[in-house]
């Protein structure tokens, strides 16, 4: 199993954590959207957040600063922030690869993609390269079979992959930023036919 | 009332219930690990499942309530294929460890396999394991055999009000922890080695002593504090194994605190086992015959207004009214039960019992508590004002001092500060708690040791009691005003009148004028939470069943029986009459304790009129006739007690200063002092 499931040594951890002013703010308007007596509904937002803020994993500290926040038990947040993969209980890399491997994806092809990752970034699934920008994850169905193989990275999803254009994908982010926008990468529209529309012809629209 | 029918049977269920209660309710029994009825329902185990008329699946029984017209079955193919697979899954990853689990024989994974289960493992693959975890000196973990059904966590949030426990990590991963291996920071946490229903939570002192098919079992009361909790007490050969709680839903539950549950093991050190006789300034062993002469010289040379004697708190009654019959006796008004220094009277009985009962917490919508602590001086009583208050209708006011420590009283409270004049602004109604006094229906003030261990107690009590007359504390149907007695003891001995007769010194005079050479001799029936070389100047009798204080400074040592040795009456805060029973014997020489007053009264020629202990409870029946109701609550008339006077500003102090080291036989536990360094010092620091 990946390593981000597990809380990261004792001398990784940041002593202490705190919202920014601009963070502070937005944890407050999620507030709102609870009643008082409810506050502790808005755990998984505020982890989040706190994860944004922690470049992208959530210290022991930053889980007791957030239940704290929300005057529920400590556990209760801990729980929560080991319940759902998408919280980093350890340091990761700047980008977050995650990649498909479920049946459809795996059937147009994840497993090419998930080598090249592996041979680019000279790490396997669940490590982080050693210059800290790049950890490799794999993971379960991420709902957009129809535009398989898919890839998440950041907040974003690149489908219709093929080994160039995630090549290409691993370029840009090596130089910075990923020039190419997210979604299908082969110019299909959402998740309509790549070429002609076969059905529904005679409908207008 | 909705009608169902459970296996053909019509039956008329309360709205409400559950499909398991009503099951139980007409005597079928349906198999859980997860559902416990003193906690909330998670139906995550998924061994209740019953078959359901019109549901294509089967439906946990213990998560749905009856509606009307409902069609179960409990023993349709389809339930036993259900239980069956339940049953395979659960022991998929479930260790075959049970020959060196501390479990075995009392597993409820045990029974409802044999029951309910394949005759054969079909998984092949590696079982997972889990690390252990560490919650303590009290609990020893096995973590891969949990099965995940979060009794535990449920009753650390819920009934110890400690949220420390939690399930972590997912699906395969999942475990339960404390957060980043902490310990359970609670006086109550034994229990959920009862409600683990595998061997993967078991208790750690008890761990490889014993199989649970060689005890034999004795039930009995506890008295390591002033509730009785009704417990069972496991010996083998005429060692304690371990004390588990008895189910008594009027006093605890199915509840024991962390101290009755393992301060068992002090009854094995430093016991006294042989009388002992100063000698040349040295405590030497003697036989009965030569302790009893000495205290015979030395009485028939003493006048007997220059003898005292003070009752401890683990005394029973037996020997508390064989004691008071022998200094009638004598002659000596100088007899006091209050070792604490407490000025709570013995002439009004409802002034210092429990009158709502325990039960009546149950209906209390507002709590003033003044001088008490329950948490620590009674957790199992504290833990049904949190049942309350998870209610939603409870309100709590403190007033007085609380040791620092995590989880305060595990449920918020107003903060009335310590300072026990506040009552005079409360009386007058000039003060803000006043509007939620007024407002309950059912209030109730929980006074406890620390506001009547002061020169002003009596003021305060009367304070108090005007306080309850004045807001609708005192009805027909309802008695508010509780007097939480901490130690096992005080109710018994203050219905005995074991208190200073016409001009009798009470315990403080007691140790001023020993101090000042006017008393000659002092007979401490376990009596040990004083300053005992306060009374050096006097000849000291100690009776009792350990090598504490009170021995230490004796110049006869009696030994005496513990409270598993002996079948003895005690009464609780209630003043609810209950009697332990003999489980194993006293070591060598002692004996139960009011055989030696007896025998001794004999000696030194002022015998007490009884031979047995069919007579001599009797004579305290006909005396005291509270002694004639055992096991059940005696409501008392309504009478003034306190004395008007000014109320100093002095805070209260804190009524116990460690729940660990409470009595002798704590302070012989190695379990307890390693508690204490675990729990007392982390406060501490």
């Amino acid at each position: 199993m990946t390593s981000n499931r597990k809380p990261a040594p004792d001398n990784y951890q940041p002593k202490e954590f705190s919202f920014t002013k601009e963070n502070l703010e937005l944890a407050k308007k999620e507030l709102n959207k609870y009643p008082e007596n409810r506050k502790a509904s808005a755990v998984i937002p505020l982890l989040d957040l706190a994860q944004r803020q922690n470049s992208n994993w959530l210290p022991i500290a930053a889980i007791n600063y957030i239940a704290d926040f929300l005057g529920m038990p400590r556990i209760k947040a801990y729980e929560v922030a080991t319940f759902y993969t998408m919280y980093n209980l350890s340091p990761v890399g700047e980008n977050i690869i995650q990649i498909c491997t479920t049946t459809p994806c795996a059937l147009r092809g994840s497993k090419e993609i998930a080598d090249l990752c592996k041979k680019r970034l000279n790490i396997d699934f669940g490590e982080t390269s050693e210059d800290k920008k790049f950890t490799l994850l794999e993971v379960e169905c991420l709902g957009a079979c129809v535009n398989a193989p898919v890839v998440w990275i950041g907040d974003e999803y690149y489908e219709d992959l093929s080994k160039e254009s995630m090549d290409s994908i691993i370029d840009q982010l090596k130089k910075g930023e990923i020039k190419v926008s997210p979604g299908s990468q082969i110019g299909r529209n959402g998740s309509m036919p790549s070429g002609q529309r076969s059905s529904l012809i005679d409908k207008g629209n | 009332m909705p009608k169902i029918k459970i296996n053909e049977q019509e039956v008329d269920v309360e709205n409400g219930l559950t499909i398991l209660q009503a099951c139980e309710s007409i005597g079928i029994e349906i198999p859980r690990f997860c559902y416990h009825e003193k906690l909330s329902i998670a139906g995550n185990c998924r061994m209740c499942l019953v078959e359901m008329e019109k549901s294509p699946k089967p439906i946990a029984s213990c998560a749905m309530p009856v509606s009307d017209g409902m069609v179960i079955f409990t023993n349709s193919p389809m339930v036993k294929k259900a239980r069956n697979g339940v049953m395979e899954f659960l022991l998929i990853n479930h260790p075959l460890d049970c020959p060196i689990c501390d479990q075995g024989g009392e597993c409820d994974l045990q029974d409802q396999a044999m029951s309910y289960g394949r005759d054969s493992n079909r998984y092949i693959e590696n079982k997972r394991a889990v690390n252990d975890k560490d919650l303590g000196p009290l609990i020893k973990t096995v973590m891969t055999r949990c099965i995940h059904c979060t009794r535990c966590v449920r009753f650390a949030q819920d009934v110890a009000g400690v949220s420390e426990l939690g399930a972590t990590g997912r699906g395969e991963e999942m475990e339960i922890d404390t957060f980043v291996e902490k310990t359970i920071s609670s006086e109550l946490s034994g229990n959920i080695i009862d409600l683990c229903p595998v061997g993967a939570l078991t208790s750690k002192p008890y761990a490889f002593e014993a199989r649970s098919w060689e005890l034999q079992k004795t039930e009995t009361i506890d008295i390591h504090d002033a509730l009785g909790s009704n417990i069972r007490v496991d010996t083998r050969g005429r060692e304690v194994k371990r004390v588990l709680p008895r189910i008594n839903e009027d006093i605890n539950e199915e509840w024991i605190s962390d101290k009755t549950r393992f301060a068992f093991d002090g009854l094995g050190c430093k016991r006294l086992d042989r009388p002992w006789l100063k000698k040349d300034n040295k405590l030497v062993e003697v036989e009965w015959p030569e302790a009893f002469n000495a205290i015979s010289e030395k009485i028939q040379s003493t006048e007997p207004n220059k003898i005292a004697a003070i009752v401890g708190d683990l005394a029973d009654c037996e020997s508390i009214f064989s004691l008071k019959k022998l200094f009638n006796n004598i002659g000596s008004p100088h007899i006091d039960c209050r070792q604490d220094g407490s000025l709570v009277d013995s002439s009004v009985r409802g002034s210092y019992i429990f009158n709502s009962e325990i039960t009546g917490i149950d209906r209390a919508d507002f709590i003033l508590l003044i001088g008490s602590d329950p948490r620590w001086e009674a957790p199992v009583l504290n833990s049904r004002i949190r049942k309350r208050y998870l209610t939603g209708m409870l309100d709590i006011a403190h007033l007085g001092t609380l040791p620092s420590r995590e989880n305060g009283l595990t449920y918020p409270y107003t903060n009335l500060g310590s300072e026990p004049n506040v009552l005079d602004d409360i009386a007058s109604g000039n003060h803000e708690i006043i509007e939620k006094i007024k407002s309950a229906k059912f209030p109730m003030i929980i006074i406890g040791n620390s506001a009547v261990c002061r020169s002003d107690s009596l003021a305060i009590l009367h304070k108090t009691r005007e306080i309850a007359e004045k807001y609708n504390f005192i009805r027909e149907d309802w008695n508010g005003f509780n007097f939480l007695n901490s130690v096992a003891s005080r109710v018994g001995a203050l219905d005995l009148g074991f208190v200073p007769g016409d001009g009798g010194y009470d315990f403080n005079s007691i140790i001023t004028n020993s101090a000042n050479g006017n008393l000659d001799m002092v007979y401490l029936l376990a009596a040990d939470e004083f300053d005992v070389e306060k009374l050096s100047n006097s000849f000291i009798i100690y009776q009792g069943h350990h090598g504490d204080i009170g021995a230490r400074n004796a110049d006869v040592i009696l030994p005496g029986a513990a409270y598993t040795e002996k079948n003895a009456t005690y009464v609780n805060l209630e003043g609810r009459v209950q009697r332990t029973s003999k489980a194993t014997f006293p070591p060598n020489d002692a004996r139960e304790d009011w055989t030696i007053i007896r025998a001794l009264s004999a000696v030194i020629k002022f015998p007490i009129p009884f031979d047995n202990i069919v007579e001599l409870r009797q004579l305290m029946e006909k005396e005291y006739p509270v002694f004639s109701n055992i096991d059940l609550f005696q409501s008392q008339e309504w009478k003034p007690f306190g004395i008007s006077g000014s109320i100093n500003d002095t805070p209260l102090e804190l009524s116990i200063r460690d729940f660990y080291m409470t009595n002798p036989i704590t302070r012989a536990s190695q379990t307890m002092s390693l508690c204490r360094s675990e729990f007392i010092k982390r406060i501490n620091n």
